[in-house]
């Protein structure tokens, strides 16, 4: 058989779950959706001792709005955020990045807190939920806290997750009034990772740049936001001169790895093309005019 | 190695079996029920070889352990129909000769049976990117996806 031989938990709360998790003492690993799991098991690049199966928890797969946010349960599949009306009228970015996540097979069963939990450094999820300002939920045996994006991903496939912690659900602000938003990827065939992609939002007060957010993936050791460039961003009217000076600062604020899909040099560049793209539709959908 | 006792529903026949929890559902269907009409390729979720249906969703089954699919509907492509009894997907790959070798059929097959249910499909560059995780090293891909097309549009016909 193909992964060295383990053993099976079913957790049926995450209560069960996060006991599960210390009881391993490190060596167990949580199924969720197992897109990404199930592969390094394959390869017996992973060989946990136990695996806990999250996906007979209830009620870990929701998508509830609130007033100003949306909840998203940990167990959530990505086809089930491309298809979901409260996902499409409030958070639409979201939507349109889960077309371009793998593969209809794929989506049906990669879940958000897997792909969180995961963060492969060219995933869509971990760069939307920077540029969302979200904040995770986490489950461990200290009880339950919550983190921000900003300060969940550490590095490659790291992040601030106890060995015996699990994220239980996600809370995402719905994006303001006079919002748009925009999203870009390039990826050598479709659905493979992405070489990069941008994604933004900007907010429009007074024909002025209230608020801008920029984030992007692939092009650095985590996914990462393209602060600089917000601050040139923020409070100003959007001229050609500003819109170039921002891509220029995404550009420098980069530090994308050469492999054999593509230079560091190409993802640097592509970067700044796609969040200058991602920055005119974001534009043109707040209402803001054509600089 | 201690194993678990499951129930899995597979092209309408259920099965009672114990199975090592590091047993990969593309492995259950072929060597434990002799199922072979499901196909392994790459074993790591990159080809699409081994799609089959789970509780109606298209799903890997390299990348699913058996012991998940305890309660579950498995339907794979021996459930489409027989050779005297093709469905409209298999009639259309019969008449636009969709395959060569036949290696990556079943996972064709069953990707486009989810793909028709969940997507329109509108256009060829629709049902490009819908088989765009599954691999054919023989036909260059031109004649599934006039097969594909046929099937949506006689669908389509067959509509209401």
């Amino acid at each position: 058989m193909k992964p060295a031989a383990f053993d099976y938990v079913v957790a049926e709360s995450i209560d069960a779950a996060v006991a599960a998790l210390a009881a391993a003492d490190g060596e167990a690993k949580i199924l969720a959706g197992g897109q990404s799991l199930v592969p390094m098991l394959n390869f017996r690049l992973l060989r946990p001792t136990v695996l806990v199966d999250i996906n007979r928890i209830p009620d870990l797969a929701f998508i509830e709005e609130r007033p100003d946010d949306i909840t998203i349960g940990a167990l959530t599949r990505h086809y089930r955020l491309e298809t979901s009306p409260i996902i499409a009228k409030h958070l639409p970015v979201i939507a349109e990045a889960m077309r371009h996540v793998a593969h209809l097979a794929i989506r049906n069963r990669g879940t958000i807190g897997g792909s969180l939990s995961h963060a492969d450094p060219a995933a869509e999820l971990p760069m939307l939920a920077l540029l969302l300002d979200a904040t995770l939920h986490v489950a461990s045996s200290a009880g339950s806290s919550m983190v921000s994006a900003r300060d969940f991903f550490l590095g490659p496939l790291a992040v601030d997750l106890a060995g015996d912690a699990m994220v239980t659900r996600i809370t995402i602000p719905k994006l303001p009034p006079a919002t748009g938003w925009g999203f870009g990827e390039v990826a050598r065939r479709s659905g493979d990772f992405a070489l990069a992609a941008a994604t933004a939002t900007l907010t429009s007060r007074d024909g002025m740049i209230a608020e801008a957010r920029i984030a992007m993936t692939g092009i650095d050791e985590t996914a990462k936001r393209a602060s600089e460039a917000e601050a040139l961003l923020n409070g100003r009217k959007l001229t050609n001169d500003l819109f170039e000076a921002a891509i220029a600062a995404v550009r420098a604020g980069v530090n994308p790895p050469t492999d054999l899909h593509a230079s560091s040099d190409y993802r640097r560049h592509l970067v700044g093309v796609l969040a200058g793209r991602a920055l005119a539709d974001a534009w043109r959908r707040a209402g803001g005019e054509k600089p | 190695m201690s194993t678990h006792g499951i129930k899995v529903t597979v092209d309408g026949v259920t099965y009672e079996r114990a199975v090592e929890p590091r047993l990969l559902l593309a492995d259950f269907l072929r060597h434990t029920l002799g199922l072979t009409g499901t196909h392994v390729g790459c074993e790591h979720g990159v080809c699409g070889a081994c799609t089959v249906l789970v509780d109606g969703d298209s799903v890997r089954s390299c990348l699913l352990f058996a012991v998940q699919a305890n309660g579950a509907h498995v339907e794979t492509v021996e459930s489409l129909g027989t050779i005297g009894d093709m469905n409209v997907l298999q009639e259309a790959f019969h008449e636009h000769h969709a395959l060569q070798c036949g290696f990556c059929t079943p996972g064709m097959l069953m990707t486009a049976t989810d793909l028709m249910r969940k997507y329109l499909l509108a256009s060829d560059e629709d049902i490009r990117e819908g088989l765009s995780g599954n691999l054919c090293r023989c036909t260059g891909y031109e004649h599934i996806v006039r097969a594909v097309r046929a099937a949506v549009e006689r669908a389509k016909d067959a509509a209401p």
